[in-house]
């Protein structure tokens, strides 16, 4: 049995630790947006997001499969970089346009409905994404690496003792500049400040002339965007897919975005990164099994001491 | 509301059932005998029990399907769903409480997961019908134990026996890893790691008490959380351990609660250390999960001999197997044919459909040599006592066996 905060080799295993739990916390936050974006706009738990997220993965591999099948063997370099480029831009469209066409069947002809029935029709999408995802995938989990190596194993830079693996850089890489084309596209045009208006006051945005359903629409298709987008990276980087895979990660996710203050951008980012800390330094210096426990006790706590989240504000200004 | 044409095919799926027609309303013949399986037909292990029912199968045929003035029937159950994808104690219930009550069933074959055993062994021996495993490994279904004080008596609430494998149990298979890790691998270091579930935690303390014993340091036996997709944190820790990293790690756990992610992330991380794991990840979805790169690192324990290593009436199995179905026998084929074995045979021997009498028969098999895989007997527990363990590496995709050894003898010193 290890004492908690045993640490055996120096500082190395706190800054490795600091390392994953970025890049896991930037992948919860990904998740977590879509969540934010969506109860920010129509006041929405989304909960089929999670299994969007499983879907996206599943084309990721079933893509990367097609590929390989076409150009033979895939190793890390020229090759790969193309594919995960390619992934990279069709996935995400795919997760989007799978987002507006849910919200065309499913949310938008409940829309006047009272809350709790879409919340409902949500959990009933989400069965039937994980029932597409089993019929897609099959229940067996199946690993990405026996299809294609597309990103090496090996360190990008290392910093004395703690590596900076090239998977981790694929993560950070994407995901910075996704952050802050986001925060341009809500602050600075024009769909942007629709967007804003209509989470502010719907019928107030509609009678200003804002095409509601037309803003809702992308909303879904930015939050389902940006799902296809952690599909991509973070199947590059575990490597190994499931259709059960949406819901522990949809989960964390959508705690991050509760923590952050739900329908809050910034926050929903915050609150993925304070996640992925507490997920992996909670993994490295206690025991595995308490992960869970210390995740959702810093949630309850939060929400004793803030119920809206760490940023959230009582429902002014959302998106 | 309008009527609209696709609100029929809502209503389609609900039709089906009913106008099916019912496949289980066939009047049986008065001297039927009924041999059910109850295995994990869907989801992951379904490569394991299709070859196990095949086995089944061809035990059956070699009979003709007939026993002195009895028909043999074959029921081929599934104690899985498709939505969770391995055995639900729903489902194996189901299954017990289905063979009890249809009075033609004298031999239950099954189940594949030690959990399911524990389930569906009261219901049946209550009952008194035999059942004979192919797969269950856990020690405590059989044999007191240290760690549960009522067991096995809490499965047998009649007094009686009733629950037989032709499996060894895990009491011999972790010790068979340490040993294996410590005299072949000649590795000092081991880290145990388990799933928190009945059958990892329990062959990882096995193990642990094992590798104790062979004088190999053991840095720590933790639980990890199956619902996590990866274990980069935990394998991050491992490797930074007081006195540097193991040369081994053991996870008692199975594909199911992510034997694959353990031996990713194991690889990723810590690249000079192996990877020992039970037969509950010896099965094809276990390399499907776990990548690529397991060659010589990731090595799997089995409570039997590989198909490719059988000799006389076991390699004639493997011959005729490979002519009936056109593939090679996956490792537990020739558990599902012994076990249909020892059933016919009892049945055969009392030549009567009384369910005391050919539970008896079964319980009291001695020098058993029909089967494929030797001579052996049942012990007073049920158990039997042919040990042979087989050591697998990955190779190509596939399991390759690297060493054979007996749970018995220690091996030479």
């Amino acid at each position: 049995m290890q004492p908690i905060l045993a640490d055996g080799n120096g500082g190395a295993l706190f800054w490795e630790l600091l390392v994953n739990g970025l890049v896991m916390g930037s992948l919860f936050a990904l998740i977590a947006l879509g969540y934010s974006l969506v109860y920010g706009i129509i006041e929405l738990v989304n909960f089929a997001h999670g299994d969007l997220f499983m879907l996206g993965a599943a084309m990721t591999y079933t893509l990367t499969a097609l590929a390989v099948s076409w150009f033979g063997t895939v190793t890390p370099g020229g090759m790969s970089f193309a594919i995960v480029l390619g992934l990279l831009l069709i996935v995400p469209f795919f997760c989007g346009g799978a987002n507006i066409l849910i919200d065309r069947a499913v949310y938008r002809p409940l829309r006047r409905a009272p809350r709790l029935v879409p919340l409902v029709s949500a959990l009933g999408v989400s069965f039937v994404l994980v029932n597409i995802g089993q019929l897609w995938i099959g229940t067996s989990p199946l690993s990405l690496e026996n299809k294609a190596q597309l990103v090496s194993d090996d360190s990008l830079i290392q910093m004395g003792e703690v590596p900076l693996k090239w998977k981790d850089a694929v993560v950070l890489i994407t995901v910075v500049p996704v952050m802050v084309g986001l925060t341009w596209l809500v602050k600075f045009t024009r769909l942007g400040k629709a967007m804003r208006a209509t989470a502010q006051n719907l019928v107030a945005a509609q009678l200003m002339g804002i095409g509601v359903e037309r803003v809702i629409a992308s909303t879904f298709f930015v939050g389902g965007y940006l799902a296809g987008l952690a599909a991509v990276v973070y199947t590059l980087k575990i490597g190994r897919i499931e259709y059960q895979m949406g819901f522990q990660n949809g989960l964390y996710a959508f705690t991050a975005a509760v923590v952050g203050g739900i329908g809050n951008i910034p926050g929903a980012v915050l609150g993925g990164l304070l996640l992925g800390f507490i997920y992996s330094f909670g993994g490295g210096y206690s025991q595995g099994n308490w992960v869970d426990a210390l995740i959702f006790g810093v949630l309850i706590v939060l929400l004793i001491f803030r119920p809206t989240g760490l940023l959230g504000s009582r429902s002014r200004e959302k998106v | 509301m309008r009527f609209r044409w696709f609100h029929l095919l809502l209503v389609i799926p609900f039709a089906f059932p009913f106008s099916a027609g019912c496949s289980g309303c066939n009047k049986r013949e008065a001297n039927t005998i009924v041999i059910v399986s109850s295995l994990p037909r869907t989801g992951s292990a379904k490569g394991q029990t299709d070859t196990m029912v095949n086995g089944i199968k061809m035990a059956i045929d070699e009979y003709d399907g007939k026993i002195g003035d009895f028909k043999i029937l074959f029921q081929d159950k599934d104690d899985a769903e498709a939505s969770s994808g391995q055995w639900t104690a729903a489902a194996e219930t189901a299954n017990a409480n289905a063979a009890v009550n249809d009075k033609d069933v004298m031999v239950y074959i099954g189940p594949y997961n030690s959990g399911a055993a524990a389930v569906s062994m009261p219901i049946l021996n209550k009952a008194g019908i035999a059942m004979i495993s192919p797969a269950t490994t856990a020690t405590g279904l059989t044999k007191k134990n240290a760690d549960n004080k009522d067991e096995p008596d809490i499965y047998r609430p009649s007094g009686k026996l009733n629950f037989t494998r032709v499996v060894p149990t895990d009491d011999l298979q972790g010790p068979i890893a340490a040993r294996f890790i410590a005299e072949e691998l000649k590795k000092k270091r081991v880290y145990v790691l388990n799933d928190n579930e009945r059958y990892g935690e329990g062959i990882a303390k096995e193990f642990e008490s094992g590798a104790r014993k062979l004088g190999l340091t053991v840095i720590g036996n933790e639980k990890i959380n199956v619902a996590q997709q990866e274990f980069g944190a935990l394998m991050t820790k491992i490797k930074n351990s007081e006195g540097g990293p193991p040369d081994a790690i053991y996870f008692g756990g199975t594909t199911q609660s992510k034997g694959g992610q353990v031996a990713k992330d194991m690889i990723k991380t810590i690249p000079n250390c192996v990877l020992v794991v039970p037969d509950g990840c010896y099965e094809k979805a276990f390399i499907d999960s776990a990548g690529a790169g397991l060659e010589g690192k990731v090595f799997v324990t089995f409570g039997g001999q590989d198909p490719t290593r059988l000799t006389g009436a076991g390699k004639a199995f493997v011959e005729k197997y490979k002519e009936k179905y056109k593939t090679d026998p996956e490792a537990y084929a020739v558990y599902g044919y012994e076990a249909a074995k020892v059933a016919l045979a009892a049945i055969k021997k009392v030549n009567k459909k009384d369910r005391d009498a050919i539970r008896e028969a079964i319980l009291a098999t001695k020098n058993f040599s029909d089967g494929a895989i030797g001579t052996w007997s049942f012990d007073q527990n049920g158990d039997t006592t042919a040990q042979i363990f087989t050591i697998s590496e990955i190779k190509n995709g596939n399991f390759v066996p690297v060493k054979e050894l007996n749970g018995l003898k220690p091996s030479a010193p």
